[in-house]
């Protein structure tokens, strides 16, 4: 469960967000929706307690993560399973090292780990290069990897910061069956994304947000709606609709 | 704990095989800075080697006796500096003990002295000092004494010396000191480099959820390990060096100074501990050092 309540942020006289309050509860399916520097990745950033609010009070599972010390964080992310449009996964490490890694960093054994590793690479459905390197692999396949190793030490949260930013239409879509079926095991789902046809497709809930504030939060909704409105607004300031989707 | 040490040490192991290229660039210039670190040593205990040498030479006083001076006199003088605190022996050297001891210095070439006629040498007292520091004051005293003719020590020269050998001792410390400092600044910086081209392997890691130790740890280790690698590399390369050395020249070096060099065992066996604690201090300050950016949250 994650839960803002009136949080402000900025960077200097540039707003990160303001004043947002918002609540995802358990097992809920988000999607994080609005153009470049409108907050999304301030939203995460806090979630994460990359950055500090300055106002207001954020609570991951019930705890408050705003008053939580430095040496606390580790344990923090441990909760939070996060994927990015890049993958990052180790270069270095193999497909099994680079899930393994993240079991190894909470202490669990080389037992369990031998364990779990395979079984989670079987859920994401790349058991068979559990030894190859990500550079071997294509970019769907890297992304199931950073998949398992979000999920591996079941997180109650997954973020998903513009997961199918790099993949194409169907690799997209095999994505996000994957996530719709993690979410089905019980994990909340935060995913940031600019891509309108997903969110169509998905109806799932969408949060929308523009210079710092929600501006729209539908249990149900889709991209369009919030394009639409930018766009109205756009021609009514009397600017160009400058699209920000890549 | 020891799990997760283990983990470090595998993973230390692994990162270091894996970016050989890096590793083996830290593991040159610490091996340099140790070469050069070795050089000032091997030059500082051979300095040393000399002046100690010099200073056993010189720890005797000769006191000549006047003609006169019957030897109860002299014995008399012996049983006060047999008291006197800093002396190790003082002893009694009759004319003819000395004229003896002369003949067997000069050996084949003793026949000269049989043209003497009678004994030119005094009776004479030998006073071994326990530190050369301590001949001042006996000399100081021995002048007090009456039937003396003259007093010979070399206390003025050995000082000289002293203060020579000490001058290059501080020097070479001043050196020794400046170059860990300039190796630390290098390994780190070497160490940086790999740490930055690991900037975005660091950043997964805090995603994950590792504490700052668990990601600092097998750096560490990779530094130390380096450390030690190098260590043994320097010490290995001195010693054959070194060897190969006092063979060419160690018999010359005697001639002159009338000392040996420091034995090559006995350099190694001190080196090596030196220089894996300098080693080993020096990669990890590296690595702790080099990673200090990356970890601030």
């Amino acid at each position: 469960m994650i839960a803002f309540d009136k949080v402000t942020k900025s960077y200097g006289t540039n707003i990160g967000i303001q004043d947002v309050t918002i609540r995802i509860d358990k097992g809920d399916f988000v999607f994080l929706v609005g153009p470049s520097g409108a907050g999304k990745s301030t939203f995460i950033k806090l979630i994460l307690k990359e950055i500090d609010a300055d106002k207001g009070s954020i609570k991951l599972n019930g705890m408050e993560i705003t008053r939580i010390s430095n040496r606390e964080i580790p344990k923090l992310r441990r909760n939070t399973g996060i994927v990015f449009q890049d993958f990052r996964l180790l270069p270095k490490k193999t497909v099994f090292e680079n899930v393994a890694f993240a079991m190894e960093i909470i202490h669990m054994s080389p037992r369990s780990i031998r364990r779990q590793v395979p079984q989670v690479l079987s859920l994401v459905g790349i058991s068979s290069k559990a030894s190859k390197y990500p550079h071997e692999l294509s970019a769907g396949e890297q992304q199931r990897v950073a998949i398992a190793r979000a999920i591996v030490n079941n997180p109650t949260v997954l973020i998903a910061d513009e997961p199918t930013g790099n993949l194409d239409p169907d690799t997209a879509w095999e994505i996000m069956r994957l996530l719709e079926q993690i979410n089905l095991r019980g994990t909340t789902i935060l995913m940031v994304t600019h891509a309108k046809d997903i969110v169509d497709r998905m109806g799932k809930r969408v949060i929308a947000i523009d210079k710092g504030r929600i501006v729209r939060d539908d249990a149900s909704g889709s991209y369009g709606a919030y394009e639409d409105e930018r766009l109205k607004a756009c021609v009514l300031a009397g600017g160009v609709f400058n699209d920000n989707v890549k | 704990m020891l799990n997760s040490w283990g983990y470090a040490v595998k993973q230390a192991f692994k990162q270091a095989f894996r970016n050989r290229a890096m590793s083996v660039a830290s593991m040159f210039s610490i091996t340099a800075m140790l070469l050069i670190l070795g050089l000032f040593f091997i030059l500082v205990v051979n300095i040393n080697m000399v002046s100690e040498t010099a200073k056993k030479q010189f720890d005797t006083i000769q006191v000549y006796l006047l003609d006169e001076t019957p030897y109860e006199q002299a014995a008399g003088m012996l049983s006060e500096l047999n008291q006197t605190e800093g002396i190790k022996e003082a002893s009694y050297l009759s004319n003819e003990q000395a004229m003896a001891s002369w003949r067997a210095k000069w050996g084949d070439n003793a026949y000269l002295l049989d043209g003497l006629e009678n004994n030119p040498l005094p009776n004479s007292l030998l006073i071994k000092v326990t530190q050369l520091e301590a001949a001042d004051a006996v000399v100081a005293k021995i002048k007090t004494f009456e039937g003396i003719e003259d007093i010979k020590y070399y206390k003025d020269t050995v000082d000289q010396l002293m203060k020579v050998t000490g001058l290059i001792q501080v020097g070479a410390m001043i050196v020794i000191l400046f170059l860990v400092i300039v190796s630390v600044v290098v390994v780190s910086n070497t160490i940086k480099l790999t740490v930055l081209a690991r900037e975005r392997e660091i950043s997964i890691m805090k995603y994950v959820g590792a504490t700052n130790w668990f990601i600092r740890g097998p750096f560490l280790i990779e530094g130390i390990l380096i450390g030690i690698l190098s260590a043994l590399i320097s010490v290995g390369t001195i010693s054959l060096v070194y060897n190969k050395i006092t063979e060419l020249i160690g018999q010359e070096i005697f001639v002159m100074l009338s000392t040996t060099m420091v034995p090559g065992a006995f350099l190694v066996i001190h080196l090596v501990w030196i220089f894996l604690a300098l080693g080993v201090s020096i990669g990890a300050c590296g690595s702790i050092i080099s990673m200090r950016r990356f970890l601030d949250t």
